[in-house]
């Protein structure tokens, strides 16, 4: 693998307006405004932080997988990365990254999916968009409708590793992550970030091992 | 046996319940076609095409003969059964009238008539508007023809002229799916001049897939997806 440029950031979690754990396996939804930066912390390493983003203003606007990878020119994010919005519009942008790459393709884990991927037994073991559906029904638009399944679109996998082939083929390889290795991004406009801290114990994503992550943000400056 | 076909013309929109037991063929009338694509279970819909379970299930950044489209439900919306092409891109997306504009420039009906430039994302809009469903239904789309490669750095590359005159894919329905697509320019299309290509449809019956399936035998997890979507319909 490419060596992976890593950068610290220079904020203190001790001056942070708010801080939470994630336990592994529960949602996360919270508004991210405008200019504050936000960090997830992989506590204790490897784990798979499946991520969602929407305009606060206007939810049916929210990250787009293939408008973000297709604008950069690249499927992994890290430093740098501006993430997009399905209106062409920067959500927003990866100040810090101590982990270096982070996956695009590979989704959330469900439970109709986990009977494809692993066993047709295996409809009963939590998943990431059961996760992600509580998360966003327990959402109010500014027009005071929740949101529900047709708004849960394809992910950011944080801290996971899922490598394309030059001949076509993706990999999920064991994580690139370690324990307190973090991204940090600064938000564009005021959006909603979801997040669905991976129950996935049928593959390597989490290290067969779910864990904790912490959920930071700092005010604007 | 053909039940019809359909001329889809440069950078226009299209759309059709593709009934169980039905096959559609794309054959490209020039080189360097790309016909965008977005797929829904027709009967709800709000189980779609999903490209994570797509490409996760059968650990691909392609699609070709042998590959499968599947729904957020484990299930298979559209096998691929032919493919004189070898790949086609499910990762670059779909233009927008704002790229449109930077790449090509202003561009009116007034002015331009029918050769007036249409971009992917409005078109996609537009057409699954008329089965109700809006922005907040559109999710990411498949581009028949054209190649996206990406590198070990994960930097992405087009091929230029992928795709010859005359090549074809089909694509047999495994549920009753609404398939909405446009002949839209690939997004990452290099070409200074907006310049999409014809294509033409072929819609058919087929037999349904025999135990021996490419498609069913190509990974254990598409022999699942099959048994999860026989079992919808028992």
């Amino acid at each position: 693998m490419p060596d992976r440029i890593l950068v610290e950031s220079k904020l203190d979690p001790a001056r942070a307006a708010f801080r939470e754990v994630v336990p592994a396996g529960d949602p996360w939804i919270h508004l991210v405004k405008k200019g504050e930066v936000f960090r997830i912390v992989d506590l204790c390493g490897n784990q798979a932080a499946d991520t969602l983003f929407y305009s606060a203003d206007d939810p049916a606007e929210r990250y787009s997988a293939q408008d973000t990878i297709r604008e950069q020119g690249n499927i992994y994010l890290t430093t740098g990365t501006k993430l997009m919005s399905t209106r062409g519009n920067v959500m927003l942008t990866i100040v810090a990254d101590t982990c270096g790459r982070h996956d695009t393709l590979g989704g959330a884990c469900a439970t109709e999916s986990n009977m494809v991927r692993y066993a047709i037994e295996k409809r009963y073991m939590h998943a990431c968009r059961n996760s992600f559906m509580k998360a966003v029904r327990s959402w109010r638009a500014p027009g005071g409708e929740a949101m529900s399944k047709r708004d849960i679109t394809a992910n950011i996998n944080f801290f996971m590793n899922v490598p394309v082939t030059p001949a076509g083929g993706l990999k999920f390889d064991d994580g690139v992550s370690d324990a307190g290795k973090y991204v940090e991004m600064r938000a564009e406009m005021d959006v909603i970030a979801v997040i669905s801290n991976c129950p996935q114990l049928n593959n390597p994503c989490n290290a067969y091992n779910p864990t904790p992550v912490e959920a930071i943000i700092w005010s604007a400056v | 046996m053909t039940l019809f076909e359909e001329l889809l013309p440069p950078g226009a929109m299209w759309s059709h319940v593709l009934k169980r037991g039905t096959a559609l063929r794309l054959t490209a009338l020039e080189a360097g076609a790309n016909v965008g694509a977005i797929f829904y279970n027709y009967e709800n819909l709000v189980e779609r095409y999903n490209m994570p379970d797509t490409l996760k299930a059968q650990h691909i950044a392609r699609l070709t003969a042998g590959s499968v489209l599947y729904s957020d439900m484990g299930r298979i919306l559209c096998s691929i059964t032919e493919d004189s092409v070898g790949w086609h891109d499910p990762v670059g997306g779909c233009s927008n009238a704002a790229m449109l504009f930077r790449k090509y420039g202003a561009s009116s009906y007034q002015e331009s008539r029918n050769e007036w430039h249409q971009n992917g994302r409005d078109s996609f809009l537009t057409e699954i508007g008329k089965y109700g469903m809006g922005e907040r239904d559109l999710m990411a789309n498949v581009n028949f023809f054209s190649k996206v490669v990406v590198e070990d750095d994960g930097s992405m590359h087009f091929v230029p002229g992928h795709a010859p005159k005359e090549s074809l894919v089909e694509l047999r329905a495994e549920m009753n799916t609404l398939v909405v697509l446009n002949s839209c320019p690939h997004p990452m299309d290099p070409s200074p001049r907006y310049s999409p290509k014809p294509v033409l449809l072929t819609v058919k019956r087929v037999p349904p897939p025999a135990r021996h399936d490419l498609c069913r035998t190509s990974r254990p997890e598409n022999e699942r997806g099959f048994i999860l979507t026989e079992r919808y319909f028992q």
